[in-house]
């Protein structure tokens, strides 16, 4: 029997929540074994080619990009896990989130105490457009299991992998467990 | 433009209070009731009545005069919905939002209104003149479109009413009917000629309005000893009116053996659920009996004092229950030694609230009437144990005193002989909504939906809401059930709705109202009352799945378990009770994937094509 | 009652109580922990939070204002308030702005522990994003209204403790605050040791320059939960069984 797919996405994170898979050290080794890696940064694999079996996101959705690999991500994982307070809830980049979209460009692009010379919202065609706010990843698709953890550490995400990986139900033990 | 006090611009024409004018206001209302804390009401309604608002400075200039922190009286004001902290139009112009002012062309009024001073709903005339807002209920089911314009009653309006209406209050500047507040001369203006609240008493009984001599429940009281009056009233197995048919004789004993150094009786004419008005006709019809009702209670309680909480909506009231309280004065019907009692002395205040539908709420109009914010307090204590300034304290209902009056004139047998084995005597029921003709109707207790319905001459009733925003959503299925304490207890709003109205908008309008008026004191209510809002609109906006019913019902649920008071544990009624009553209204709107985003793409996208001023980057896939 | 000490069971414990004892009070000082957000030993308590709600004698009641009672029965630890708890956390989650990864009350604030505690992995509910105001005039002391639960602990030990009722509650339903009494919060008489400074459950009322001391770790709730001080002081196993 082939090994279960695992595949993973960046949203809108800061590649800590991957950073933090990495940090397994030499679980790593078992990890390969375990599974085999589909479309994710780490093997810079673009494009699902069938229907694998955990997807975990980092990161909410800040743009419509994001809004799309998500979605894609979802039509293409039976499992899908919200990893880090970032997919979570929107995490730090959710920040933007208590003012809205106009005046947070115009504070960043206009009128910050940085900016010399009038300056300008970039506005290139192949920018995705910012929603709104930045979402929770559930709250743009159906998240079967979370993550929580800024990152999650190490051994939370190894426990929670091999845990659906052996088809049980992930379990913090209460040290793991942490919003930061 | 130019700054206010803390910061935010106001609008020029109004005219900012200046120091003097503050400290005269400040002092007068003062005057009026003395250094008094618990009066914070009082003083803050007369001094907006004569700044028409409370800037910073009043607010500390009252603080200072009843030696309090300025947040605490900010504390207060900032609770309810009149106090304005802002300057408003000189001429406050309100309308209900109810589900029955709405199908009776609210919405259309209140447009022609803002149309006729040139603002949007919710905003001040360029000139400061006219403020046009939303309120949740003004008790004029009976009436809609009504308007209230400060003071001032308006009924039965139509869209073509306005223009004349702010012509008139223009010209004539100040309007007649204001109530007369302590320390405030009365005033005189305009008079309109829709400024006129039918009394819409459409069926007298045999009990509430049979007819007998002012005094006479009193007299009658006073043959028998206090432990007598309430083993009469036991007797009659009264139960409470307002809604929770809590035993009036077993209240009134609690509180009458609790000890104390005064003990106090309350009667609740907060009537703010919305579609009830039967406490405004009996307010206007027959106050004498609401009166020796309260007087019997003293007696039976050994009480000095009884106080009537008037919502502010009913202020309109003031100026004839004055009157009639300062004829029962005359009569010895009040004040010392009442009928020539030796040591009978008991006296009526009126408080008049300011626009919170919690203070209906016993332990909340408590608070109010010690002049802090509404908001209802842990139990135990009970009123009847700490109520009051912290004394022993009974407080009942309007017609739950109008009956205790006529129980005393008529006896418990005569009273048992009406209603049922558990809900003896008649009930008051406003009736509004789709029906020819709304008004309060006194029926026995017992009476079916049906016999009602047919009483009322509402023939094809799709539905009906009784007991407002906080009752039930009845079904026809249902319609042979009673209404009686042992089956459908009610308050009496019985809100009449055709086959065209959507079940689904007026659960929605419940739920906005319970966001407006939820006090805020606990999390279940305050945030849960919001989020049932959110969750409904998703599936009423054609966004709900199977899994978002499941999660409005849960969340449902758990507010109605998790709340502090009645009205956080009944808020979640009208969706629980429609989703279990009319689950087809429910099901036309479900979408069949398992999970749906509260919104689309291109919503979340607008305010980015705006900003920016171009499409989405084309990808293979629209959401 | 004329006995000054009774008896009464939380989830089938039998604690021992005395006359104007709280439910929470007599079963903090028995070690038997009951959930609770706004109460505070030192402070009357208010009843905001619902977390402590109860079910006793069958009646859901909040047991930091329920006095006890003799043969009182009270049902705790169950799934069900367990879950009610849970909800109501993750709605002061959505309430408010709460980015525990920037908090430095992350490791010792209550609320969090409690999402810990209840097992609150996510916020499921809407998130409001609500506007909310900081103030950082003070020297010493910083009010980041982001993450107020509306408590009223502050208020409470401001007004009985420290004597100066800096704190308020401003509006009412989803729009209540935290107001303080000037329109700055260095106009008011606060001082950093005030008790209405340090009964703040989570990152609202901080302290400036005292964030981040203690290492990742060895913070309040980093290696147990929430209450496990309480229930330390019984020597028996820490839950009971589950009444009826
Ligand atoms: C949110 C809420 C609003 C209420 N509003 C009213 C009201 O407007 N009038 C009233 O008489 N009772 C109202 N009540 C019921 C009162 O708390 C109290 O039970 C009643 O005044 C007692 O009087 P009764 O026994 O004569 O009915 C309300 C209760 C709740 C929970
Ligand atoms: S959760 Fe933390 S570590 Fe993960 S992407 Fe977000 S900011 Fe980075
Ligand atoms: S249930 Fe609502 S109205 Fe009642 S105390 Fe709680 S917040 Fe206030
Ligand atoms: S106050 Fe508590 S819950 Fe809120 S952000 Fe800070 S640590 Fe997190
Ligand atoms: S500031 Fe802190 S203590 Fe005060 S009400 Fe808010 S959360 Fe409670
Ligand atoms: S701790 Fe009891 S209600 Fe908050």
């Amino acid at each position: 029997m082939a090994k279960p797919k695992l595949a993973t996405c960046s949203l809108a994170g800061c590649f800590g929540c991957h950073m933090s898979l990495l940090d397994i050290d030499e679980r790593l080794v078992e990890l390969i074994d375990l599974v085999d890696l589909d479309k994710s940064p780490l093997d810079d694999k673009k494009k699902f080619d069938c229907v694998v079996d955990i997807g975990l996101v980092e990161g909410g959705c800040a743009n419509e990009h994001n809004v799309r690999v998500l979605q894609d991500f979802r039509k293409n994982c039976r499992v899908l896990v919200s990893v880090g307070a970032c997919a979570i809830n929107g995490g730090i980049p959710a920040m933007r989130n208590l003012v809205g979209l106009r005046e947070c460009l115009e504070e960043a692009y206009l009128n910050g105490p940085t900016i010399e010379d009038g300056g300008m919202i970039p506005n290139d065609e192949d920018l995705p457009l910012l929603l709104d706010r930045v979402y929770p990843s559930h709250e743009i698709v159906k998240i079967d299991y979370f993550l929580p953890g800024c990152p999650p550490s190490a051994d939370t995400i190894w426990a929670a992998l091999k845990a659906l990986l052996t088809g049980k139900e992930p379990e913090l033990p209460y040290q793991l467990f942490k919003y930061e | 433009m130019m700054p206010s006090e803390n910061g935010k611009p106001v609008m020029e024409n109004v005219s900012a209070a200046a120091a003097p004018q503050v400290a005269a206001a400040v002092d007068a209302a003062i005057k009026a009731v003395g250094a008094d804390r618990t009066r914070l009401m009082d003083i803050v309604q007369a001094v907006q009545q004569r700044l028409g608002y409370l800037p910073d400075e009043a607010i500390h200039t009252i603080a200072t005069a009843l030696g309090i922190h300025a947040v605490e009286v900010e504390d207060m004001v900032s609770f309810y919905a009149f106090p304005n902290r802002e300057p408003k139009g000189r001429f406050h112009i309100r309308l209900s939002n109810t589900p029955v002012s709405l199908m009776k062309g609210a919405g259309d009024v209140a447009e022609a209104f803002a149309r006729a001073v040139g603002v949007s709903i919710g905003g001040t005339s360029a000139d400061g003149e006219f403020t046009v807002e939303w309120t949740s209920d003004i008790g004029m089911a009976d009436q809609e479109p009504s308007a209230l314009i400060n003071g001032m009653v308006l009924t039965g309006l139509t869209p073509a009413d306005p223009p004349d209406i702010i012509a008139k209050l223009r010209r004539g500047r100040t309007i007649s009917t204001l109530p007369l507040f302590p320390g405030l001369d009365s005033q005189e203006g305009v008079v309109f000629p829709q400024a006129r609240v039918a009394s819409s008493l459409l069926q007298a009984g045999p009990i509430i309005f049979r007819q007998a001599g002012r005094g006479d429940g009193v007299r009658k009281a006073l043959t028998l000893s206090p432990e007598g009056v309430i083993q009469e009233i036991t007797k009659a197995k009264l139960r409470g009116r307002g809604g929770a048919g809590f035993p009036t004789g077993l209240k009134w004993k609690l509180c009458r053996q609790s000890p104390g150094d005064a003990h106090h009786v309350i009667c609740n004419a907060d009537e703010g659920e919305p579609g009830t008005f039967k406490d405004r006709v009996l307010l206007t019809e027959i106050p004498d009996v609401v009166f020796d009702g309260m007087t019997i209670a003293g007696y039976a309680l050994g009480a000095r004092h009884g106080y009537v909480y008037l919502r502010g909506e009913y202020a309109y009231l003031w100026n004839s229950l004055q009157a009639v309280l300062q004829n029962r004065r005359r009569l010895g019907l009040l004040g010392p030694n009442i009928c020539g009692r030796e040591g009978f002395d008991f006296d009526i205040r009126i408080q008049l609230g300011a626009g919170a539908y919690v203070c209906g709420e016993e332990s909340a109009l408590i608070e109010s009437l010690e002049g802090k914010r509404g908001s209802p307090r842990d139990r135990p204590p009970f009123p009847t144990d700490r109520g009051y300034l912290q004394q022993p304290t009974a407080v009942n209902n309007v017609e739950t005193l109008t009956c205790v009056a006529r129980i005393m004139e008529k006896g418990n047998e005569w009273f048992t002989g009406y209603g049922t084995a558990e809900s003896t005597g008649t009930k008051l029921m406003s009736v509004s909504g789709d029906c020819p003709h709304p008004g309060v109707y006194e029926v026995p207790f017992g009476i079916t939906v049906n016999e009602f319905l047919d009483l009322i001459g509402a023939l094809d009733a799709a539905f009906v809401q009784i007991s407002g925003p906080s009752g039930q959503c009845v079904a026809p299925k249902d319609f042979g059930r009673r209404i009686a304490f042992e089956d459908i207890s009610t308050g009496g709003s019985f809100m009449v709705f055709g086959a065209d109205r959507d079940v689904l908008d007026v659960a929605h309008q419940f739920a906005e109202f319970f966001v407006a008026e939820s006090c805020g004191w606990c999390t279940p209510c305050r945030v849960g009352t919001t989020l049932l809002q959110k969750n409904l609109e998703k599936i009423i906006d054609g966004r709900g799945t199977l899994a978002d019913i499941a999660a409005l019902e849960g969340l449902a649920n758990t507010v109605t378990r998790m709340s502090r008071c009645g009205l956080g544990q009944t808020a979640p009624n009208p969706i629980l009770t429609s989703m279990r009553n009319f689950p087809q209204a429910y099901e036309v709107k479900l979408q069949p994937e398992a999970f749906l985003p509260r919104v689309t793409l291109r919503e979340a996208l607008a305010e980015a094509i705006e900003v920016q001023g171009r499409e989405p980057v084309a990808e293979e896939e629209e959401a | 009652m004329s006995e000054d000490k009774f008896t009464f069971t939380v989830d089938g414990i039998e604690i021992e109580a005395e006359a104007g004892q709280s439910i929470i009070q007599a079963c903090d000082a028995a070690g038997v922990y009951i959930p609770r957000l706004c109460y505070h030993p030192d402070l009357e308590p208010a009843g905001h939070c619902r977390v402590c709600t109860c079910k006793i004698d069958g009646r859901r009641s909040s047991a930091c204002t329920m006095p006890a009672a003799h043969g009182m029965v009270v049902e705790s630890d169950t799934a069900e308030l367990n879950g009610d708890r849970r909800i109501l956390i993750e709605m002061l989650f959505a309430e408010g702005n709460h980015f525990c990864p920037s908090c430095e009350k992350s490791g010792d604030c209550e609320l969090q522990a409690l999402g810990y505690r209840l097992g609150m992995v996510a916020v499921t509910l809407p998130y409001l994003w609500p506007e909310r105001e900081l103030d950082a005039t003070h020297p010493d002391i910083f009010i980041d209204r982001n993450r107020c639960i509306l408590c009223s602990r502050c208020i409470r030990a401001s007004r009985t403790e420290d004597g100066k009722t800096v704190f308020g509650f401003e509006g009412r339903g989803i729009h209540l605050r935290l107001n303080i009494d000037a329109k700055h919060l260095d106009e008011t008489t606060l001082a950093a040791a005030d008790k209405g400074v340090h009964v703040c459950p989570v990152g609202c009322i901080v302290i400036k320059r005292t964030g981040y001391r203690t290492p990742y770790g060895n913070r309040q709730f980093d290696q147990a939960p929430i209450g496990s001080e309480i229930e330390a002081r019984r020597a028996r196993p820490k839950r009971g069984v589950e009444s009826k």
